[in-house]
């Protein structure tokens, strides 16, 4: 099977997020930026998975990016890609980078297209079905477990109140989520070998953005905690029912 | 020009969601000086004509019998929307949603924006304001094409209910086999789904163990809360994957959220900071979350929890 996975470059779970330029930007100072989790513990291990248990199959990495990206792919090669795609492009308008995805996923005649659920900086969750559009294949989102016996896919996936067992063909594209695969680490030999792995550069088709952040915002602080007496649990109640209005 | 809404529906009912969607699509076509249509695709038992109260003046209905599937789905919807000229597409950000949505946004050469929180600004261009960084900002963003896809975030949109009556017309479209096939549902018995809840009740490792839930699923039965629980909790199997809120997980914004033996890493803050109360039960006074609390108590979990369930139910029936 010859796997194509979408990764990008996010920072960590632990960053305070602020802006800068009058708030049109976001404030890269003593940012830790990191593979997006989404694409590394579920899209990118579940590929693996899939090579491990059909022979002669490859995993391809693809991100939408300049230089400052290689080295989030040189640890996605480490935990065991095989090669990777850059596209040489920076920038925050899904179409676009969906579409110069889609190009080079057709080329390359992938039977299976794996992104994460969503990246955590614009949390958009388009990626795979924009993909899938251009390529007009198939789309799963949200799967929370994939096997594949012969060609055929079964999934499951999240719906609103419950999950759905899918079955689908190849070629497909599949966001995935937790539950799809356990967590890797990248161990020294694979740190080694990441560094001689091909990792090709291309340039994009255009450059042609349909949409713009005009800027950015925080979310309002909090005012200040009411503390309640933990003895005085009714008051708690009495404050929700009565200031909050909530219950 | 129209503004067109996706419908979604399980089990035969009309989503939650797709009411915040139907509403705020009214409000988007009061601003362009335009007419709201949904489409819906496949039966439901609801009142189809009754959606007119949410301010769609019709609802195209396009009859079928596949399971859901986002290729021959959105295929359908493109035909519906060439149909109504719609030059905005309204979605919610659900599963559904987040599967169909871009696909139209291709088909229709559409800047598309995702996880929408409000009505856009149109008085100069057509901007939107999304959550990004996982609840830890916002963005405003501008859809410049002429044609514009969005998905509006479950919860941030209350619905705006009046009196009137939808026509319905059906359309005579037939869809394409899907390549995909839903072959079983599971249904989650008796739970509110997370993402559409309004109240939530969430616990963490503060609880010490999987056994300790029945409080919590207790407290969250009396005043009909789903229930949430923090990363570490998930990743120890005591609480399904679905339950887990924060960056990694599910973000939520329900009316109101009680985080019981949960510190508050800026990890969890993320998923559920847009929460419109928050209230705080920990044992530690200097938990992180109280900062980020409307209200809080500093005590013992098993102490606190059981009290607060028959304060609860002195006052819901």
């Amino acid at each position: 099977m010859k796997i194509l996975v979408c990764i990008s470059k996010v920072p960590d779970t632990t960053s305070r997020i602020a802006f800068t330029n009058n708030n049109t930007q976001f404030d890269e100072t003593d940012i830790q930026w990191i593979l997006n989790p989404y694409d590394e513990w579920y899209a990118l291990v579940k590929a693996l998975e899939l090579k491990e248990q059909e022979s002669g199959s490859v995993v391809h990495l693809l991100t939408v990016g300049t230089a400052d990206v290689d080295p989030i792919i040189r640890k996605g090669l480490a935990i065991g890609g095989d090669e990777a795609i850059r596209i040489n492009l920076n920038s925050a308008d899904s179409y676009l980078i969906a579409q110069q995805i889609a190009q080079v996923a057709q080329a390359g005649g992938y039977d299976l297209v794996l992104t994460g659920k969503e990246t955590i900086d614009y949390n958009s969750s388009v990626i795979g079905g924009l993909v899938a559009e251009f390529m007009n294949a198939p789309y799963v989102s949200l799967a929370s477990k994939l096997t594949s016996q012969s060609n055929v896919v079964s999934i499951e996936r999240e719906i609103e109140g419950g999950e759905e067992i899918i079955e689908a063909s190849l070629p497909l594209v599949v966001s995935c989520q937790k539950g799809m695969a356990e967590q890797r680490i990248a161990n020294m030999k694979g740190i080694m070998g990441a560094r001689s792995k091909p990792l090709k550069v291309v340039e994009p088709t255009n450059t042609n953005t349909q949409t713009k952040i005009v800027r950015f915002e925080l979310p309002p602080a909090k005012t200040g905690v009411k503390m309640v007496a933990a003895d005085n649990v009714a008051e708690l109640v009495r404050l929700l029912h009565e200031e909050a209005k909530i219950i | 020009m129209s503004v067109l809404v996706y419908i979604d529906h399980f089990d035969g009912h009309i989503k939650p969601s797709s009411f915040e969607a139907l509403s705020y699509g009214s409000e988007v076509a009061k601003l362009l000086k335009t007419d709201a249509v949904g489409v819906l695709i496949g039966d439901v038992k609801d009142d189809v004509a009754g959606l007119g109260k949410y301010g769609v003046k019709k609802v195209y209905s396009v009859a079928t019998d596949f399971t859901f599937d986002a290729q021959q789905y959105a295929q359908a919807i493109h035909e519906v929307a060439t149909k109504a000229g719609a030059d905005v597409l309204v979605f919610s950000h659900n599963p559904n949603g987040k599967a169909l949505a871009p696909r139209l946004a291709v088909r229709l050469q559409a800047g598309i924006v995702t996880g929408v929180v409000e009505l856009p600004k149109v008085d100069q261009g057509f901007v939107v304001k999304k959550t990004v960084f996982s609840g830890k900002g916002f963005a405003f963003v501008e859809i410049q094409s002429s044609k514009k896809v969005v998905s509006v975030n479950p919860n941030s949109f209350k619905p705006i209910v009046g009196s009137g009556t939808a026509t319905i017309e059906k359309i005579d479209y037939k869809l394409n086999t899907p390549k995909t096939k839903v072959i079983k549902v599971n249904k989650a018995e008796g739970e509110v789904p997370l993402t559409e809840a309004t109240l939530v009740v969430s616990a963490g490792r503060g609880l010490k163990g999987p056994e300790n839930w029945g409080m919590i699923e207790s407290l969250a039965h009396t005043i009909h809360a789903a229930t949430a629980c923090s990363r570490p909790v998930a990743d120890s199997g005591w609480r399904p994957h679905h339950e887990h809120v924060g960056q990694t997980g599910v973000q939520i914004a329900p009316d109101l959220y009680i985080a019981i033996g949960i510190s508050g890493a800026i990890q969890h803050l993320a998923g559920v900071n847009r929460s419109k109360v928050i209230v705080v039960i920990n044992k530690d006074p200097e938990a992180p979350f109280f900062k980020a609390a409307d209200y809080g108590i500093v005590g013992d979990a098993f102490e606190v929890v059981p009290k607060l369930d028959a304060e609860f139910k002195k006052i819901i029936k």
